[in-house]
C-alpha cells in the first residue's frame, strides 16, 4: 500500500507575543528582537497515511490537529521534519473560504474553483453540476452576502467536492446543511472513498469518524497520543477529552444542621479495576451513602442519569416501590443496580436524591453526583444500543433456506466478551 | 516506510466500478510526490505562477467588480474619473500658465500620469493585499504572489482605460502623437508593468511582518512623485544641471536611479510629441525632453526592462522567504 501522505517528524512552533510589535517604531524600540513565548503546537508527529485511507484526527480543541492539517495543506510552514503527499491535494479547511460577497454566486463558484486549482475550463464544465449539488439554480446569480448560511456553506462544498483531489483534507465541516444535504456530502465522501481517494477529517465529532474511519489519531496537546482503529481511538479520545481516569465519587460536607444528607456516591460497572469505561450492555452500580440524624421509615431512593449535553437519559420511576426503603438512625448505604447499561459512547452523570413516599419532602438530592464513562468497540452509533438480528431469505415462496446474517451488528470484538455481563 | 522508492506498480489497481465511475484509478491519476514543505525553487515558482493564470485573471477580475459593484455609473466611472481630472487640468494650468506656459499643458501631465497612474496604483494597492485578504491566505494554499500581481492586473485596467480618454483628447485637442516613438511604448509599457509587478510583490510580502510599510509607501510614493518629471520637465532638471560643474553625477543619478524616469520621458516624448518650446513672450526656448533618438530611447527602456526582470525574481525570492509564515503573522 502505498503512502499517501508521510508525515515526518514534523514540529511546529508558534510565537507567542505578549503584545505584538509590528511597527517600525517598536521594532526600533526593541531592537529588531521580540520578547515571545514560544508554544509547540506540533511536537515530532510522525505518520503514513495510506492511499485509499479515510483517516481521522481527534483530539480537543487546541491539541493541534487543525495546525497539522495546515501543514499538509502547504498552509503553514512547519519549523522541523518533511511531509510529502502523493497527488494532487485539496482542503476543504473553511467552506467558502475566499468568496467575495459582493460577487455574485456564479463568479464566486470561479473564484473558489480557481483558489482550490480547478482551471477555467474544468469549472465550466462542471459548472452545472456544482450548482444543482448547492441547490442554488434560483440564486446563482444574486450576490453571495444575500445568501443565508446554509447557502453559504452548501455553494463552499459543492466547489470543494467537485475538485476531485487524489487527497482530501476536511476539517470540521461535514456538518453542514439540512440532514438531505448532509446525506449528499456523505454520498460524495463515500463515492471518494469507492475510488480509492484518500481522506483525511479532523472533527470532534466521534459518530462521523466512526462511521467513515478506517483509522483514527489521537492528539493532545501537539503530540501523537495514539494511532489506532476508530473504536480504541475514540476511547483514548473521549478519556483524554473528559480527563476521566477512573469513576470517583464526589465528597460532600455531611449533615450540617440537616437531619439528612447523601454522602458519597460511587458508580462500579462489570469491568471495573480493569478500564474506567463501561463497554455496552455492562452492569452498573451506584452506591450512595445516606447518614440521617432521625429515622425515615418510608422514604424513596430516586435515581437520573444525564448525558454530557445534559439532556436526561433516565430517570427511575417515583412510583417503583422497589425505590422504596427504610433509613434509620444513622444511616446506611443505599445501592442501585442497572444489569444492563444499553448506551453507547459518552459521558453520563448520575444524580442520587432520596424523598419522603408522598412526594412533599425531599430530603436530599445530588445532582450529578458522580459519573461512568461509556466506551463503544464497535462500530454502531448513536445514543443506545438496540438488540438486533438481521436475516435474509429469497423472496420465491417454494425455497425457505434461510440465510444467515452476514454477522450480528453486535459480533463480539476480541478481548470483549469477557468483560461482558 | 519512505515515500519516494514504492514503486507505482507496487499499488493494485481499484478502479471502482460502484456507481460507474472510473475516473480516478490510484497510482496512475497522479503518482507525483512533492514535498508540501520544501523550498519552492525560483523556476518552479514561475511555473506555479503560469499554470494559475487564470486565477490571475479571476482574481483582477473580482477586484474590479467589487470595486464598482456599488456605484450607480459601474464602470464609468473608471472612463470618468481620469476624463474629469484631465479636463481639471485643462482649465487650471491655462489660468495658471497663461499664454506663456508650455502649449497643451494637460496633454503633457496626462502622458506622464498614464505611467505614473499604472505605478502608483499598483503599488499602493499591492501594499495591503495580503493583510486585507488574510481570509483566503489563511485558509487555502496558492501561489499568493497573485494577490499582489492581481492589483497590477487592475492597474493595468484602469491605464487601458485611461488610453481611450487620453486618445479622445487627442483628437478632440488635433494633438498628433509622434508615431516613430508610439512604436516603442509596448517597449516602455512592458518595462513599466514588470517594474511594478516587482514592486508591488515585494511591498505586499513586507507588509505582512511590517504593518507600517503602508503609511511609509504613501510618503515615499508621493517623493518619487515629485522625483520624476511628471508636472515638471525633465529638460528642466538637466539644464540646471548642465550648468553647475560637478554636479554631472547628480543628472545621473536622477536619469538611471528611477527606473520610473525613463519610462514617463517615453511615453511623454511618444504622446506630446515635442521636446522643445519657444516662450511667446520672453521667446526662450525651453528644453522639456532629452533630444535622443528613437533608438536612444529603446535601448533605454531595454535596460530598465532588463533590470525591472532581475528585480521582478529578486522580489518572488523574497516574497518565498517571508510566504511561509504568512498564515500566522496575519
Amino acid at each position: 500500500m502505498a503512502v499517501a501522505i508521510g508525515v515526518t517528524d514534523i514540529s511546529k512552533q508558534f510565537r507567542l507575543y505578549n503584545e505584538k510589535h509590528t511597527s517600525l517604531k517598536e521594532r526600533v524600540i526593541h531592537g529588531g528582537k521580540m520578547p515571545f513565548t514560544p508554544f509547540w503546537a506540533l511536537r515530532d508527529v510522525n505518520v503514513d497515511i495510506n492511499q485509499g485511507e479515510t483517516f481521522g484526527i481527534l483530539g480537543r480543541n487546541g491539541c493541534g490537529k487543525s495546525t497539522l492539517l495546515k501543514c499538509v495543506a502547504g498552509i503553514l510552514k512547519p519549523t522541523t521534519g518533511e511531509i510529502r503527499v502523493r497527488g494532487t491535494l485539496a482542503a476543504m479547511l473553511e467552506l467558502g473560504a475566499g468568496f467575495q460577497p459582493e460577487l455574485s454566486g456564479r463568479d464566486n463558484i470561479f473564484l473558489n474553483g480557481s483558489l482550490l486549482g480547478l482551471s477555467r475550463a474544468d469549472i465550466a464544465k462542471r459548472f452545472d453540476e456544482i450548482v444543482a449539488f448547492a441547490e442554488l439554480e434560483d440564486f446563482i446569480d444574486n450576490q453571495v452576502k444575500f445568501y443565508s448560511s446554509g447557502m453559504y456553506v452548501r455553494l463552499g462544498f459543492a466547489v470543494a467536492v467537485n475538485v476531485e483531489p487524489d487527497v482530501l483534507l476536511v476539517d470540521e465541516v461535514l456538518a453542514v446543511g439540512d440532514a438531505a444535504f448532509q446525506r449528499k456530502c456523505m454520498d460524495h465522501v463515500k463515492r471518494f472513498q469507492r475510488e480509492g481517494r484518500t481522506i483525511v477529517v479532523v472533527s470532534h465529532g466521534t459518530d462521523t469518524i466512526r462511521q467513515n474511519c478506517d483509522r483514527v489519531m489521537v492528539m493532545n496537546h501537539g503530540r501523537v497520543i495514539t494511532v489506532d482503529d476508530p473504536g480504541e481511538g475514540i476511547r483514548v479520545y473521549l478519556a483524554d477529552l473528559l480527563g476521566v481516569g477512573t469513576l470517583e465519587g464526589s465528597e460532600t460536607g455531611g449533615i450540617e444542621g440537616n437531619v439528612f444528607a447523601i454522602g458519597t456516591v460511587q458508580a462500579e460497572h462489570g469491568g471495573s479495576g480493569a478500564r474506567s469505561h463501561l463497554y455496552p450492555g455492562e452492569s452498573l452500580t451506584v452506591t450512595a451513602d445516606l447518614d440521617s440524624l432521625a429515622a425515615v421509615p418510608n422514604a424513596m431512593a430516586t435515581i437520573a442519569i444525564h448525558d454530557d449535553k445534559n439532556e436526561l437519559v433516565f430517570a427511575s420511576d417515583p412510583d417503583d416501590p422497589v425505590c422504596q426503603m427504610e433509613v434509620p438512625v444513622g444511616g446506611g448505604v443505599v445501592r442501585f443496580f442497572f444489569p444492563e447499561v444499553p448506551l453507547l459512547d459518552g459521558t453520563y452523570s448520575v444524580s442520587v436524591g432520596v424523598r419522603s413516599e408522598t412526594e412533599t419532602a425531599i430530603f436530599d438530592w445530588k445532582d450529578q453526583a458522580t459519573q461512568f464513562e461509556v466506551a463503544n468497540p464497535g462500530r454502531s452509533t448513536g445514543r443506545i444500543r438496540l438488540p438486533l438480528d438481521v436475516s435474509f431469505r429469497l423472496r420465491s415462496t417454494g425455497h425457505t433456506g434461510e440465510v444467515p446474517a452476514v454477522g450480528s451488528v453486535f459480533a463480539p470484538l476480541a478481548g470483549w466478551e469477557e468483560n461482558a455481563s | 516506510m519512505s515515500l519516494s522508492v514504492e514503486p507505482a506498480s507496487a499499488e493494485p489497481e481499484r478502479t471502482s466500478s460502484i456507481g460507474g465511475s472510473t475516473r480516478f484509478v490510484p497510482g496512475q491519476s497522479n503518482d507525483r510526490v512533492t514535498v508540501v514543505n520544501g523550498k519552492v525553487q525560483l523556476g518552479q515558482r514561475l511555473k506555479d505562477l503560469w499554470v494559475n493564470r487564470d486565477l490571475l485573471v479571476l482574481l483582477t477580475r473580482t477586484e474590479l467588480k467589487v470595486k464598482y459593484k456599488n456605484s450607480v455609473l459601474g464602470y464609468l466611472w473608471s472612463m470618468l474619473n481620469p476624463a474629469l481630472v484631465l479636463a481639471i487640468y485643462f482649465f487650471v494650468f491655462k489660468i495658471i500658465n497663461g499664454r506663456n506656459g508650455q502649449p497643451n499643458f494637460a496633454i503633457w501631465l496626462f502622458a506622464g500620469l498614464l505611467a505614473w497612474n499604472l505605478f502608483n496604483g499598483a503599488a499602493m494597492g499591492a501594499t495591503g493585499v495580503v493583510v486585507g485578504k488574510a481570509g483566503i491566505v489563511k485558509k487555502v494554499a496558492f501561489p499568493r504572489e497573485l494577490l499582489a500581481l492581481s492589483v497590477v492586473g487592475v492597474a493595468m485596467v484602469m491605464f487601458a482605460i485611461q488610453v481611450v480618454v487620453l486618445i479622445l483628447a487627442l483628437l478632440l485637442f488635433g494633438i498628433s502623437p509622434d508615431w516613430t516613438f508610439v512604436a516603442i511604448l509596448p517597449l516602455a509599457l512592458l518595462a513599466l508593468i514588470v517594474f511594478t509587478g516587482a514592486i508591488s510583490v515585494f511591498l505586499s510580502a513586507i507588509n505582512v511582518y511590517l504593518r507600517d510599510t503602508q503609511h511609509l509607501t504613501e510618503v515615499l510614493l508621493m517623493a518619487w512623485f515629485w522625483g520624476t518629471p511628471i508636472v515638471y520637465s525633465y529638460g528642466l532638471i538637466s539644464t540646471h544641471l548642465a550648468n553647475k560643474p560637478g554636479l554631472e553625477w547628480l543628472k545621473y543619478l536622477y536619469l538611471w536611479g528611477n527606473p520610473v524616469t525613463p519610462i514617463v520621458l517615453t511615453f511623454q516624448r511618444a504622446i506630446y510629441g515635442v521636446t522643445q518650446y519657444t516662450s511667446s513672450s520672453t521667446h526662450q526656448v525651453n528644453q522639456l525632453l532629452p533630444n535622443w533618438g528613437v533608438g536612444t530611447y529603446a535601448a533605454v527602456n531595454g535596460i530598465v526592462l532588463g533590470v525591472s526582470v532581475g528585480l521582478f525574481l529578486l522580489a518572488l525570492i523574497v516574497f518565498g522567504r517571508l510566504e511561509g509564515n504568512f498564515a500566522e503573522e496575519l
